[in-house]
């Protein structure tokens, strides 16, 4: 087919910049692939900008063990990950995975934990955990606040630094040969089957598979290549303290002390459409929470805080998907992009360039989302 | 701790013609009293007297003075009278503050009790 001398051409057209779509990037370029990286801009909403930075395995995948599975690939496969971004970026992302905790503050929590994770367990297999009372709790983790009554603790579970994440994504896929393109608002996708062309304002963007990795942004543009991936944006907002000593050495699901001192705070969640905002109510909630877990961050001093928008599809678990209608298209869309991203990168990847589906994937097609069904979010 | 002697003239001079206090008032950085004039910020206090070491940086230990001067920038960061972490170039002089370059992270307060410990006895 003759294309306009205008066109940029590629192996491979990934429209997004963030962490899903830098990591399959990544994964693209490392198998060789010419890899062309559209992103938006700063005016998009940011979720890899906004997160928590847990690479988080416990209670995922309740009533969908494959997701268990999937973000347990990735976990194991994490460690390579920043090895290879590390040779390739010279960026050390500060993978720690001591195991994490999650903090029940009352009776009721810590059963319905308990039975969340025994379920998991009787699905998945070998997935190891404990259920820690509070005296068992104070012995691992000395500073805890009396309101914590038990946790479960699993081994799988750590943390990363994010921001670094996606400047070593970046770093890493561009030292391969990607191309990334700033400021590209994606309107038509043409063609079909082996054939695209990405059209932002007057620049066309041709290859012949095509990786829809944009978030929010990609419902509208999934439905053009005979995709549905209706994920909406669930908000979470994140308070961070000044830097402050050492004091812990696990991740936890509402606290966390990154890599360089500070204390990161929140695990709230609420659908209020495209509003990334913070709200005084939640904000304190969540300040009140990270005290109640450890009460010597009373006196620390808070420095930021924001809003950011989860990516979440209907049930809460990830769309993957090839189109039928128009193969060679995919879509790729979580709200885990931290946890998920050596996946996307590992096993994606090969997936885009022709190999098999990774066999954990076949129940997140987004045609699921065809039926009438009601459906609760259960990530 | 490092000494905080100056090694030449300040960088910075007070205006003239903002001088409006002729009144000055005794600090102590690092335990070297200081007199400096009432009124200013401890920012502009600590770099009238040659100070040009607050802090040392939480991660690489490197020497931060102040920046932008209108808290934004977070980089004059003091312990004053005990509290960490304070913004020097927000807060107003007084007779008698103690002021401490900030170095490193923060301490916590490690309040652990001795009967902390023995509650984990299984």
């Amino acid at each position: 087919m003759k294309r306009s001398t205008a066109a940029i051409n590629a192996d491979v057209i990934v429209v997004g910049g963030g962490l899903v779509g830098t990591a399959v990037a990544y994964g693209l370029a490392r198998e060789g692939a010419d890899t062309v990286v559209l992103d938006q801009g700063d005016d998009a909403f940011r979720a890899s900008r906004g997160n928590f930075g847990l690479v988080w395995v416990q209670g995922k995948g309740y009533n969908l063990p494959d997701y268990a599975r999937w973000t347990r690939s990735s976990a194991q496969r994490w460690a390579g990950l920043r090895d290879a971004l590390l040779a390739d970026s010279g960026v050390d992302v500060s993978l720690k995975q001591p195991g994490g905790f999650h903090m029940c503050f009352s009776d009721e929590d810590l059963l319905e934990r308990e039975a969340r994770l025994r379920q998991l367990q009787v699905a998945v297999g070998d997935y190891p955990f404990e259920m820690l009372d509070a005296a068992e709790l104070k012995a691992r983790l000395p500073l805890i606040g009396k309101a914590v009554v038990g946790a479960s603790y699993t081994p799988q579970d750590g943390h990363v630094n994010p921001l670094k994440l996606l400047r070593a994504l970046h770093a890493s896929a561009q030292r391969h040969g990607a191309r990334f393109v700033g400021g590209q608002h994606i309107g038509r996708i043409e063609g079909s089957a082996g054939d695209f062309r990405v059209w932002a304002g007057e620049q066309a963007y041709c290859a012949p598979r095509v990786v829809l990795a944009a978030g929010l942004g990609n419902p509208g543009l999934a439905a053009q290549v005979g995709l549905h991936a209706p994920v909406a944006p669930n908000r979470g907002q994140v308070l961070v303290s000044e830097r402050v000593q050492p004091f812990l050495d696990y991740p936890t699901i509402n606290v966390r002390q990154t890599d360089e001192g500070t204390v990161q705070l929140g695990d709230s969640m609420e659908e209020v459409g495209f509003d990334d905002s913070t709200s005084t109510g939640v904000l304190s909630a969540i300040a009140q929470r990270g005290v109640a877990t450890f009460p010597l961050l009373r006196d620390v001093r808070l420095i930021r805080a924001w809003g950011a928008l989860r990516v979440m599809s209907p049930d809460g678990f990830p769309i993957y998907q090839q189109s039928t209608t128009h193969p060679g298209a995919y879509v790729i869309t979580c709200h885990s992009g931290v946890t998920l991203a050596a996946a996307h990168a590992l096993r994606i990847a090969p997936w885009v360039m022709g190999g098999a589906q990774p066999d954990e994937l076949a129940v997140f097609n987004g045609d699921r989302f065809l039926s009438d069904k009601v459906l609760a979010h259960a990530h | 701790m490092p000494t905080e002697a100056p090694l030449r003239a300040p960088l910075f001079q007070a205006l003239a013609s903002e001088t409006r206090s002729s009144r000055r008032v005794t600090l102590s950085f690092n335990g070297e009293p200081l007199s400096v004039p009432a009124g200013i910020s401890v920012a502009a206090a600590l770099l009238l007297s040659g100070i040009e070491r607050f802090r040392a940086t939480p991660v690489s230990e490197s020497p931060r003075a102040p920046y932008c001067m209108m808290g934004v920038c977070f980089e004059c960061l003091v312990t004053i009278d005990g509290v960490p972490n304070r913004q020097s170039c927000l807060i107003d002089v007084a007779e008698g503050m103690q002021v401490r370059s900030q170095e490193g992270a923060r301490d916590l307060p490690f309040d652990m009790p001795v009967v902390a410990t023995l509650e984990v006895q299984p």
